[in-house]
């Protein structure tokens, strides 16, 4: 249902007449900006170079940095676990997990103890009341920023905003093939999604690292509201 | 908290500014540390210049269409089921924003870093009518808790205060009982804050930047909390500056880059956090109820004149940080939530020079804002112009409100602060000094210049001044 739209007459057409008139009904064009420097930062590097760039990153950002094959995946991912000390985690209903066989290792992984859930889309207070209390929460990555060692999440229906927010550590899966040079290639996805008419997800997450803060002295303290620890998994794809 | 802060008198500000020590250590090691780190920022991109013009280029550009671009955003926003209020004024704002509350019975309100809504005071609307408004930044929560002290800088808030003073109030206000080291005040306020986050009845946030062609706006920040803020509570509000939107997504890439090199030197801060309508029905977390109010309060009035680029302003503070004058009298000593050469510009736009007659003056015209500014806006050149129509009406005022105008008299007769001001303004006194003693200056100097001959400045641009100073480790 169409939202409500109050008192806009009056308040733009003050405006207009501040800035020379332009009609709410005239579309303009943006004008050709004259430099486009976004384009040149790792331009042509290879998709093992900007691995090798978003490890680099990920000691800037307080991030532990774990690369592996797609068989391997599951140790890798319980070795993390265990570094962690994880006795509970959440995940996204998302599929990369079957794909990667992940679903037999989170099987295991209750027989040895592990409270898991994965986030149940039409369950809310479930889902969100374990993510509160739980130690991990665990999601692919959509999108990966290199320069900037970011995960971006198109958070929808099975990627649920708080799998990756309540928590105290949390823990992204990285498709190699998802990792691109830096924003500039995520927004312009973005763009061409909405060029095109297409719907895109109400909340799109660029996470960089666990959360901080600089409010005290100018000292960075890591982990405030959001995790405390953080961790990307590289993996080639399946 | 309303615009203006603290001491109605620009006299008495600048005074307890200067004489309060604690507060210039913590000022002066913060400026440094975000200085350098900008700075670092900037040069690991190698073509930082090609971005600033980018980045000026986005934001003339968006402003010379400001009524387009924000009809484009709110027909999206109501596409996707949220609603949209368009506030002339502060009280309008407010009064809307009162009657969501209402409508949802809501009495806890979780909220996110949003400048717009201290500017129009809005937690006292809201406390008003009985709610519990809970600032979730841990600079602005110490503040509230610290009886609504005012916030001292527009990106750390509380940087005015030191760890040990931070620890007094929680001690005092919350029982706290663990020592003056960041990271325990910082789990304290986590867990604090974790129980609020779950059981407010509404999230308010303000707004980084609205993205015209989506409806989308975005959040900039490193703690988690806004990403609490629009994930858990079931209705949301967010609050922007009318001037605070980019026409796209590829626009909106442009200004996050620049926001967060030039405010805190990282290349993308821990969250941006996208945010596009209500929630959709398939989602479980998230808003189901979404409005967006869209705040003009004397912004206007900005628009088509000489001070038109003070709008394309990104708030990352970068200007604040390089200050000389801001390092010398603190934040509050501006009186103003907009402090610094930014806020020197803005505040006598969004209020009057009645109000803010003299923080045109409350500067050296060095320049070193206008360089670090990453979207280009000529900050010096703007208090000039300031200067010229405070000079201008005072030509057409009476004696006693000349009297009144040369507050800023007072900000000069700090020798300390001369000593910056000047030895970062030889362009402008060089006319006026003989073997190298100044006998008469402009602006700010003048008065003092009456009574005594000053030593000339040396000829140092900013840059090489920092620089010095540094390597001599010493103070200003
Ligand atoms: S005026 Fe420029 S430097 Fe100052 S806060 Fe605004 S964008 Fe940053």
């Amino acid at each position: 249902m169409k939202g409500k739209i109050i008192n806009r007459e009056r308040f733009l057409t003050n405006v207009s007449s501040k800035i020379g008139g332009l009609t709410p009904e005239k579309s303009i064009e943006k004008p050709e900006w004259t430099v486009n420097p976004q384009h040149n930062v790792l331009k042509d590097f290879t998709q093992d170079q900007l691995v090798d760039v978003l490890k680099e990153q990920c000691q800037h950002i307080h991030t532990d940095f774990f690369q592996t094959t797609s068989d391997r995946l599951k140790d890798t991912l319980n070795d993390v676990l265990a570094q962690y000390a994880t006795k509970s985690f959440i995940y996204s209903a998302d599929e990369r997990f079957q794909t990667y066989h992940l679903d037999d290792f989170f099987q295991s992984s209750v027989n040895e103890k592990r409270a898991i859930m994965e986030w149940d889309p039409e369950d809310r207070e479930t889902s969100v009341s374990f993510a509160e209390k739980a130690d991990a929460g665990i999601t692919f990555s959509d999108m990966t920023l290199a320069e900037s060692g970011t995960i971006v999440l198109f958070n929808g229906k099975g990627q649920g905003r708080s799998v990756s927010l309540l928590p105290r550590d949390y823990i992204a899966i990285v498709p190699k093939s998802t990792i691109v040079p830096r924003m500039t290639q995520a927004t312009q996805y973005i763009h061409e999604l909405v060029k095109t008419g297409k719907n895109i997800a109400s909340c799109v997450n660029f996470i960089t690292g666990p959360s901080n803060s600089a409010d005290i002295e100018m000292n960075l303290v890591v982990g405030v509201h959001g995790p405390i620890q953080a961790a990307y998994i590289i993996v080639e794809d399946k | 908290m309303p615009m203006h802060i603290g001491e109605k008198d620009f006299k008495k500000r600048v005074t307890k500014g200067i004489q309060d020590d604690f507060m210039r250590g913590a000022v002066r090691s913060a400026q440094e540390r975000l200085q350098n780190r900008r700075a670092a920022a900037a040069e690991e991109l190698g073509d930082w210049e090609e971005w600033r013009t980018l980045g000026q280029q986005i934001r003339s550009h968006t402003v010379e269409h400001l009524d387009y671009y924000l009809h484009q955003l709110s027909e999206k926003v109501a596409e996707l089921g949220g609603h949209v209020f368009f506030a002339e004024t502060g009280e309008e704002a407010n009064e809307y924003i009162k009657q969501v509350v209402q409508e949802k019975n809501a009495k806890k309100i979780a909220k996110s870093k949003s400048m717009v809504t201290e500017e129009i005071s809005m937690n006292e609307a809201l406390e008003g009518i009985g709610c519990e408004v809970i600032e979730t930044d841990l600079g602005e929560y110490i503040l509230q808790i610290d009886d609504h002290d005012p916030p001292s800088h527009i990106v750390a808030p509380a940087l005015h205060k030191n760890k040990e003073q931070i620890r007094d109030v929680f001690k005092e206000r919350l029982d706290y009982l663990k020592t003056e080291k960041p990271e325990e005040l910082a789990l304290f306020a986590r867990e604090k804050l974790r129980e609020e986050f779950l059981t407010a009845d509404i999230g308010i946030t303000g707004c980084n930047f609205a993205v015209a062609e989506s409806g989308s706006f975005a959040l900039v920040t490193n703690e988690g909390n806004a990403r609490m803020v629009t994930a858990l509570p079931k209705t949301q509000i967010t609050v922007m500056g009318m001037e605070r939107i980019v026409p796209g997504w590829e626009e909106l890439d442009i200004v996050v880059s620049l926001l967060t090199r030039a405010a805190v030197g990282q290349k993308l801060t821990s969250y941006i956090t996208a945010l596009t309508g209500p929630k959709q029905i398939d989602e479980a977390d998230g808003p189901e109820e979404f409005h967006l109010v869209i705040v003009d309060n004397g912004r206007s009035k900005i628009l088509g004149t000489e001070f038109q680029e003070a709008l394309h302003c990104i708030r990352c503070a970068a200007c604040i940080n390089v200050c000389p004058v801001y390092r010398h009298v603190g934040g509050h000593a501006y009186g103003s939530i907009y402090p610094g050469p930014i806020g020197a510009v803005l505040s006598p736009l969004l209020s009057d020079y009645d109000e803010y007659k003299e923080l045109p003056y409350a500067s050296s015209l060095c320049g070193a804002c206008t360089e670090v500014c990453p979207v280009k806006i000529p900050l010096h050149e703007q208090l000039i112009m300031h200067r010229r129509k405070i000079v201008e009406d005072e030509k057409k005022s009476t004696l006693a409100e000349r009297i009144a105008m040369r507050g800023f008299e007072q900000i000069v007769h700090s020798a300390n602060l001369y000593r910056t001001a000047t030895r970062m303004a030889p362009f402008l006194t060089t006319p006026f000094a003989k073997n190298n003693v100044i006998t008469k200056g402009p602006g700010p100097i003048r008065n003092w210049t009456d009574t005594r001959d000053l030593p000339r400045p040396t000829k140092e641009r900013f840059r090489d001044w920092f620089k010095n100073r540094e390597k001599q480790g010493g103070a200003v």
